[in-house]
Formats: C-alpha cells, structure tokens, sequence
C-alpha cells in the first residue's frame, strides 16, 4: 500500500479519533490505577467486635490512666481514661503510641546469653542457670557485696522483689535512678528533718512560680500539669517561668524571667529577703524569732540583697522586688523546682531556695500549696532468710555512701577492677541517661556480669552478658505508684492488654525463677508461686480495692502538720553553688540539656513520637544546637552551619539552629536522641545524646547529680 | 436514616485555642495511631512526612528577651470554598472526583482508591494539608497488627489528609440509628485528636447549632460565611475566601495577624474593621 499525505492524514486522525472515542484508552489507565492500588502487600486491617479496657500508662512517673481500643481482641488504639485522677481523658504522645513499643520487631524475644561479643537465644532455663551460676560463684567467693543492683525507682512490688533478691543474696548495693523526687526528699529531710513525698496542688493554687521546671514539658506528671495549664485561662492561675530560653512553658507563661542559667537559686533567695525586708511573709508560718530563721533572714537579705542579685541573675532590681510582690500579692502562690521534665535530681541548694519561698509563704500542707506527704505503700512483704554467705556480705559497707548510681560508676571507673562484680539492671538505661554516658559505658564494661531485664536492645542492655526480657507493660499485671508531685496518693494496678508477643517474662517472675535457680535461703526468701500470687499477698491490705477498681486514690495524707524546725542552713554552705563544668577562658559558652516533650529519655521514643519532632532538632542523622543569632552573628554562623561542640567531657558534630528566645552566650541542645538502637531504625541512630558532652556535678549536700549544664565551644567543621 | 437535606446541614468544624495549645504533638500522634498514618525511617524531610495533623512553632520575630512562641496546629480546614458553596480550592481542581464536599456535613472526603495522584489539589491547597504517597507504607514486622479497621491504609501514588474522622461520624450514626435516635449528639461525634488534646486546646462539633461549644466560642457570622464574630477568634488565610471550618483562638495580637499575610499598616485597618463589626 502506497502511504501518500492524504492516507496518512486520513489515517492518523482516524486513529486520534478513535483513541478519543474508545473507551478502552479509559478503561485500561482505570485499569491500571486499580491495579497499582491493590497490591498484595497493601494491609488490609481485619475488622470485629470493638471493645475498651483500661489499664495504667506506666512509661513515665505520671502514670495516666489509659483505655485500650481493640478489634476482636487486638489492640488498636490507646486513649485517655475520662474520669481517671490524674489524666481524665488526656493523654500524652508517648501514651498513644505505647502500641508501638508493643509490637516492636526490636524488642528482645527470648532470654539471651552473649558469648564473645555474639548474642545467642536460649531457653528460659539456661539463661537463669547461667545468671544463677555467676551470682552463686561470687557468692560462694564471699563476695556477695559485689553484686549490685539498679532499679528506676523502689516504689511497687516488682523494685521491692529486685531489692529483696539484692539483699538474700547478701549485698546492701542497691540503688535507685535520680530524679527531683529524690532530691526533694533529700532537701525536704536536710530542712524539716523528715522524710516525705512532696506534691504540688497547682490545681488550685494561683501563682505557679517556677524555677526552670519544663511545667507543661513533662514535668512530674505531664498531663495533670496540661490540664492545670489549660485551666490557667478559665480560672485566671498566673504563671511565671524562670528560666535562661524561651521553652514551651516560658512561652505559656504570663511572665517569662530570663535569668543567667545555674542563678535560679539565688533569684529565689533574693525574692525571699524581699519578703522578709517587707515583712511580707506568713507570720503565722513562720517564728520570726527562732535564730535559724534569724540567720536564714540575714543571709537572704545581705548576701542575695536585690543589688547584688541583680548582677549574679541578670535581672534588674525592680524586677527582682516586682516578683516578690507579685508572690506575696498572690492568695494561694506556689514555687516549684526541678529542672525540665525533673528526670535529673539537681541542687539541694536550688531545691531549698525555692522551699524557703513555699514556707515563707506559708503553703505547706495547704490547699493549692506545696505538700508534704507521708504516703503507706500498704505493703506487707514476709520476712527474709539470710545464709552465712548473706549475712557477711550485707555486713559489709556499701560502695558509695548516697543511693545514687553516678557515684557508683565513678567508683567503678576509678577502681583498677571494678568493686562490682555483678550488675543486676532493670527499668533503668544509665548508659544512655546518666551524664558522661560514654564514661558510664565504660564502667559497665568493667563489671564482669551484668544482667539486664529489658524489653529492648537499649544502651545498657547491649552491654550484658544475659538478657531476661520483661513483658512489657501492656503484656503485664503491676502495681504501680504515683511518683509525680501531684497531691494525690495513688497505687494502680496495670492489666495486661493482651497475651505475651514473645518468649518474655513477668519481671517479677523472672526474680522469682532467678532465686529458685539459687535454691537455698535465696529460694526460701520467695515463697509465692508466681509474681501474681506475690503480688496479691504483698499488696494484701489493699488488695481488694486494688483488683476491683483497679486503682486506690487516697487523698494525701500530710506529714507536717506545723513545721517544727526549718534548717535552712544549708543554704549558708557555699560549697552548695553548683557551677558548670570548665573554665570560661577555653569555654566562653554554656551548653544546657534541654527536655522536649516529644522524645523521651530512657527508652527511646517511638516512631511515631520521632515522626513529630521538629526539623530544627533533629535533621536526617544531625542534631541541632539553639543558638542566638547575637552569638551566631560573632562566630560568623548561620542557620543549618555544621559545627563541632566541644566540651571539657566530649564533643560532636551539630548543626546550628537560630533561635531568638535562648539567652546570648548560651547553647541548648534536646535530650532524648542519639540512642544507639541499630535494630530500629525508626528511632535508633538519630543525632547526638546530649548527656555524652555533659559530665555529671555532685551536689556538695545530697550526693546527687546536680548539673544543669556545662561550658562548651563551637568551631565550624 | 434519611438523606439530610439543606435545611438540616451540619457544619462540622474545628475551634483551636492557641493559647492552651503547649505544642506537646498529642494531636498529630492521636490522628497518626486513629488513621494508620504509616511511618518511615527518617521523617525528617517534612515535605515528605504524612501528618494530616500537623503543629508549626510559630515565633513573634523579636529578639531576645521579648520573643514569643504559639504552636498552631493545622489539620485540614475543611474549606467551604468562596461564598461557602463548597468549592474547595481541593474540589475544585479534583479531576477524578477523589475529593468532594459533603453538604450534609461539610466535611471534604478523600476517596484513596479514586485518586490517580495528580496531586493538582495539593497544588490547590493553600494550607499544606495534603500529602502524596511517594512510597507504599512499610510497617516493620508485627506492627500491621495495631492497624484499625476504620480505616483503609493507602498505597503508593494516592494523596491523603484529614477527614475530620469521618469514620467516627459513621459508627456514632451508626449507634444513633441501632438506638433509633435522629440525631448524633456533640459528645458521640468527636475527633481522635480533639478526644487526645490534654490540653483541651481543641473544640469540634457543629459550627450550625447554636448549642455547641464551637458556634459559642467564635460565634461565626451566617452572613459572611460563618467568619468568625469574637474579635479574638480567627480563620487562616481569611482573604482568599476559602472560608475554612477550623477556627483558632489567641488573645495575642501578633497570634491573630499571623492567620494571614499583611502589607504595611494593612493589619491596622483589617483589626479597625473587625472591631466595628460588620455592617
């Protein structure tokens, strides 16, 4: 055929015409976009009969009341409990997504023993012969002191049956993970000569004046303080943040007071001779003759006069007297202490300045005040049997004086062979979250045995030698209490949402099956079958309440009814000033770890919490410093700038981020990343954890890590 | 259940208080975990990150010490389009049909399965709030268990956003016809993230029923497309006449100017003439 202009033409727009008329041309891209829809891998969720069930939230010290949506048995959903005391249908990022830790492909699946440097999967049987066999050869050593034990806090069955177990094994090296709850207490026994729990009812209070706490970041009980905060507007409670960086709370705040960091103390000292001066003070709280208020007056009013204040702090006189007003104007004012989400402990010295100010105002125990509580465990725990080889290793002195577990790494790192010679590690990650963790890690390197009880590969955990994974805490049944400074006491019981994902015990279980592998007094010291028959002997008092309603609230029940003695004479020791790390000749900045709301600490955030936080904290790989763009201008940097952060303890590379709210002179930079987790990566290998380049500062006073930051340097890469 | 018609619409809307919004991202992880929002490893391009909820740092620009901070969260405005017909910048350019306005409820859908990903109305979109399949979701191994029913996981090429929790409008009309009752009552039908905000910093229900807590809070002006009528209420971007549902609250003036873009002195004359009301 011959193809001429005409046929060709002809041809051509017949065929254009009929791809236009056609419908096939439509049919197959319909075709084939249904097609690219429905791949095989495209999960489709099987659905079922939709129920709820409530359980308690114990990721942090908040402990929110949680209700579990599932669909025909499998969890889906996790919402806030209404009505629940502490969250009443809030809840926070972590809580939601508390599905993800669940269902981690990461988390440890069954017991594991390493042998060089390589992870084996065993048996339940052979992983607790083998821990049993290492702690019984120390023992049988006569060294049964050697063996020490770190929990994140001894309150609930599971921390009295580790701390049970420590000592039937004949060691007093048992020791807890800090946070501003210790250091209350430690201020609270250094001042009034009493131990208590403190809380604050800042629900009904109506001056918040806080002294760098992260109020609405975390802080103590996060979603009680969100709702508090949303009640600032409706019942007209004033906020006032002290604080060197505009943080989420600073900016919530009605007033933001941007004093110079690591001067918080003497602002609330300088605030309390203002009171004193004007007589603005409780006279009813306070025996205005008794001479140690006499000489706590003389140095608030002398030493911290607001002159000199004023040019420690960096806020102006005027300022300073318009604080102490705006204090004492208040009907019901409270201070609060704890730096950021108060997962630190901090300085004695900060904590009772900031005391002092609650009872010059004369606050304690009273509504909308700071409390002082004495809160029963209602526990009733058998008595113990303790083998020769117990009793002369429980004879021994402890390792380190306070119950802190800096001091004991240090004492490890300082020792040619570590004192410890077995490490027993549960609900706690000091490799990660203790200062100068890349020291830490080595301590724990040094100690020859560690078990941890861990649900996932964290920092700590990478380094045992035997891993017995714990259910996690929607797969268990616990008593948990309220440690966050609410004015409420209450012991919950946590349910488990749905049968155990892996070959993971109960960590109560797993302590009990440890002690019978010991056989002897160890064995005979736990008599129960199981965790859950333990928990209901020990928990017997209020067992009944406890497992019908699930949780009992009782209203605080106040330790000091009149403060008989208030000591402040701590305050006088100016050993007590906790400065930062380095000398300002080499460091001209200040770097300060910063809490955001959206990362976590001990366990690594989930995917979906990492997913929400911002690209000016964490981009790619690269963690971000803030930085003012003052201090940015003279060292010629500009936004998204690598640089080297050097400090006296480590350094990294970082990128710079312009930040106009923080303080000129001053970095800060966020905790939380820089977990290590190769096995997910969804939240493993991001950024630079910021307690790898802040060294720990221990308080002249309580022993307790009281840093808050360290001086640093920046160079551009 | 009968078809509703016009003179019983809903208007479903969303009322944001700034002020009591601390930026703790409760709300975009409640959507995340309520929609089977997927999740990659590096979510750090945010271009590129699916967050039907998502909540921007907005800052006064002063500089230190009287900088300020508000974070604004931003789901999707559920716009009525000019002169509230429901032209939606979205609707309008969807050559597929995969996104419509619902004039029962005002709420705009998104059909995944229709969507060819043309993604002309993420073009359209002044508020950033649709996003693109670039990837099919990977959920790493065992996590599809906590996958909800309610709600179809998408795939690869297809655009997503909020929907308000439409799927939640369905089961509380659901339970409201298994009940025989006509209506679904404010506190039956209520997003994931309003239900999650520990703050209380978000309002949803009805913005045409003077019972609720939305219409009470900006008391929206029926004769200009429900613009709001307290004087510290706002809607974002008001001047393009999208006439969106999700309204937010500040009592701060530089909150309020930051809802749209202003030319020199333009914002005096715009506050002028919202505090002499509407004539």
């Amino acid at each position: 055929m011959k193809v001429d202009r005409r046929s060709f033409l002809g041809l051509g727009l017949g065929a254009a015409a009929g791809v236009a008329v056609t419908p096939a041309t439509w049919k197959l891209m319909d075709d084939s976009s249904i097609w690219t829809q429905n791949w095989p891998w495209t999960p489709v969720p099987p659905d079922g009969e939709v129920t709820f069930e409530d359980t308690v939230c114990t990721l942090c010290s908040g402990n929110c009341g949680i209700s579990v949506r599932k669909i025909n048995g499998r969890p889906v959903k996790i919402e806030g409990t209404t009505g629940h005391p502490v969250n009443d249908g809030g809840v926070c990022l972590h809580g939601i997504s508390a599905l993800q830790y669940l269902y981690d492909p990461s988390r440890v699946k069954s017991p594991m023993i390493k042998t060089d440097d390589t992870w084996k999967e065993v048996s339940w049987e052979k992983a607790l012969a083998h821990a049993a066999e290492a702690l019984g050869n120390i023992r049988k050593a006569d060294n049964a002191n050697a063996i020490a034990c770190i929990t994140d806090n001894d309150k609930g069955t599971v921390s009295g049956l580790f701390k049970r177990l420590t000592t039937v094994l004949g060691s007093n090296n048992y020791y807890t993970m800090d946070t501003m709850e210790k250091a209350w207490a430690t201020t609270i026994d250094a001042v009034n000569g009493v131990k208590a729990h403190v809380g604050f009812d800042l629900k009904n209070s109506d001056l918040i004046l806080s002294f760098g706490s992260g109020f609405i970041e975390g802080w103590g009980a996060p979603v009680y303080n969100f709702q508090v905060n949303a009640r600032r507007k409706t019942h007209g409670i004033k906020l006032i943040q002290v604080e060197p960086r505009l943080s989420n709370t600073a900016a919530a705040a009605d007033k933001w007071v941007p004093a110079k960091p690591g001067t918080e103390a003497d602002l609330a000292l300088a605030i309390c001779g203002v009171l004193i001066t004007k007589g603005l003070y409780n006279k009813k709280a306070i025996q205005a003759d008794d001479p140690s208020f006499k000489a706590f007056a003389k140095m608030a009013q002398e030493k911290y006069s607001p002159a000199r204040t004023a040019r420690t702090t960096g806020i102006d006189v005027a300022s300073i007297q318009n604080l102490a007003m705006a204090f004492a104007d208040a009907e019901k004012p409270v201070a609060i202490a704890g730096r950021g989400k108060g997962d630190s402990a901090g300085s004695t010295r900060e904590f009772a300045a900031v005391y002092a100010l609650n009872c010059l105002a004369g606050n304690i125990n009273a509504p909308g005040g700071f409390w002082l509580m004495d809160k029963d465990p209602a526990e009733v725990w058998p008595s113990i049997e303790m083998d020769a080889m117990a009793t002369q290793g429980f004879a021994r002195a402890k390792f380190v004086e306070t119950d802190t577990v800096d001091s004991l790494m240090a004492k490890v790192t300082a020792s040619a062979k570590s004192p410890v010679e077995a490490l027993l590690v549960y609900n706690a990650n000091p490799c990660y979250s203790l200062k100068n963790a890349k020291a830490v890690t080595e301590a724990v390197k040094k100690i020859p045995f560690v078990i941890s009880f861990s649900s996932y590969m964290d920092e700590t955990t990478q380094l045992a030698d035997v891993v017995l994974p714990s259910h996690m805490f929607l797969e268990r049944r616990e008593d948990v209490s309220l440690t966050g400074p609410v004015p409420l006491d209450i012991t919950a019981l946590t349910r488990p949402m749905v049968s155990p994902l892996f070959d993971t015990r109960h960590p109560g279980d797993s302590v009990l099956s440890l002690a019978a592998a010991m056989e002897g007094s160890v064995a005979a010291s736990f008599p129960w079958e199981s965790y859950d028959a333990c928990l209901e002997a020990v928990k017997a008092p209020v067992w009944k309440a406890l497992s019908e309603k699930g949780s009992v609230v009782k209203e605080p029940v106040s330790l000091v009814k009149k403060i008989e003695r208030m000591d402040f004479s701590l305050l006088l020791n100016d050993t007590a000033v906790v400065a930062a790390e380095g000398d300002e000749a080499t460091y001209p900045l200040v770097l300060m770890p910063v809490d955001n709301i959206r990362l976590t600490g001990e366990i690594a955030a989930s995917p979906f919490a990492v997913k929400t936080v911002s690209d000016k904290v964490l981009k790619g790989t690269d963690s971000f410093i803030e930085i003012n763009p003052e201090t940015a201008d003279q060292l010629r940097l500009s936004q998204g700038d690598e640089v080297t952060l050097t400090t006296p303890v480590g350094s990294a590379i970082v990128k710079v981020n312009l930040f106009d709210g923080i303080m000129p002179g001053v970095l800060a930079m966020a905790h939380g990343l820089g977990h290590t987790m190769a096995e997910n990566p969804y939240v493993g290998g991001k950024g630079v954890n910021v307690n790898a380049l802040v060294g720990p500062v221990m308080d002249a006073i309580s022993g307790l890590d009281a840093a808050w930051g360290i001086r640093a340097k920046i160079s551009r890469v | 259940m009968t078809q509703q018609n016009h003179g019983n619409a809903h208007k479903f809307g969303m009322v944001i208080d700034l002020d009591k919004c601390t930026g703790c991202g409760s709300c975009m992880v409640a959507c995340m975990s309520e929609n089977n929002v997927p999740f990659k490893e590096d979510e750090s391009n945010k271009k590129d990150s699916i967050t039907w909820m998502r909540v921007y740092k907005l800052t006064n620009g002063k500089s230190f010490p009287d900088t300020d901070v508000c974070y604004l969260p931003r789901p999707c405005m559920h716009c009525g389009g000019k002169g509230d017909h429901g032209h939606s910048p979205c609707v309008s350019v969807c050559p597929a049909t995969a996104t419509d306005y619902d004039y029962g409820t005002g709420i705009v859908s998104q059909i995944y399965t229709r969507c060819f990903g043309c993604r002309y109305c993420m073009g359209a979109c002044p508020y950033h709030a649709r996003f693109f399949n670039w990837w099919d979701p990977k959920w790493p191994e065992g996590m599809e268990e906590y996958l909800s029913p309610d709600v179809s996981p998408r795939m690869r090429g297809v655009v997503e956003k909020c929907s308000f929790c439409f799927h939640r409008y369905q089961a509380a009309k659901d339970k409201a016809y298994l009940e025989e009752r006509d209506t679904v009552a404010e506190e039956e039908y209520q997003t994931a993230c309003t239900q999650a905000c520990p703050s209380g910093a978000i309002t949803f229900g009805d913005l045409n029923n003077p019972d609720h807590a939305v219409h009470q809070l900006v008391n929206p002006d029926p004769h200009h497309c429900g613009r709001p009528r307290n004087p510290k209420a706002f809607r974002l971007l008001e001047r393009l006449e999208t006439n969106p549902k999700v309204y937010y609250i500040s009592e701060r003036e530089w909150v309020r100017k930051a809802g749209d873009n202003y030319l020199d002195g333009e914002w005096e004359k715009a506050k002028m003439k919202k505090t002499k009301g509407h004539e």
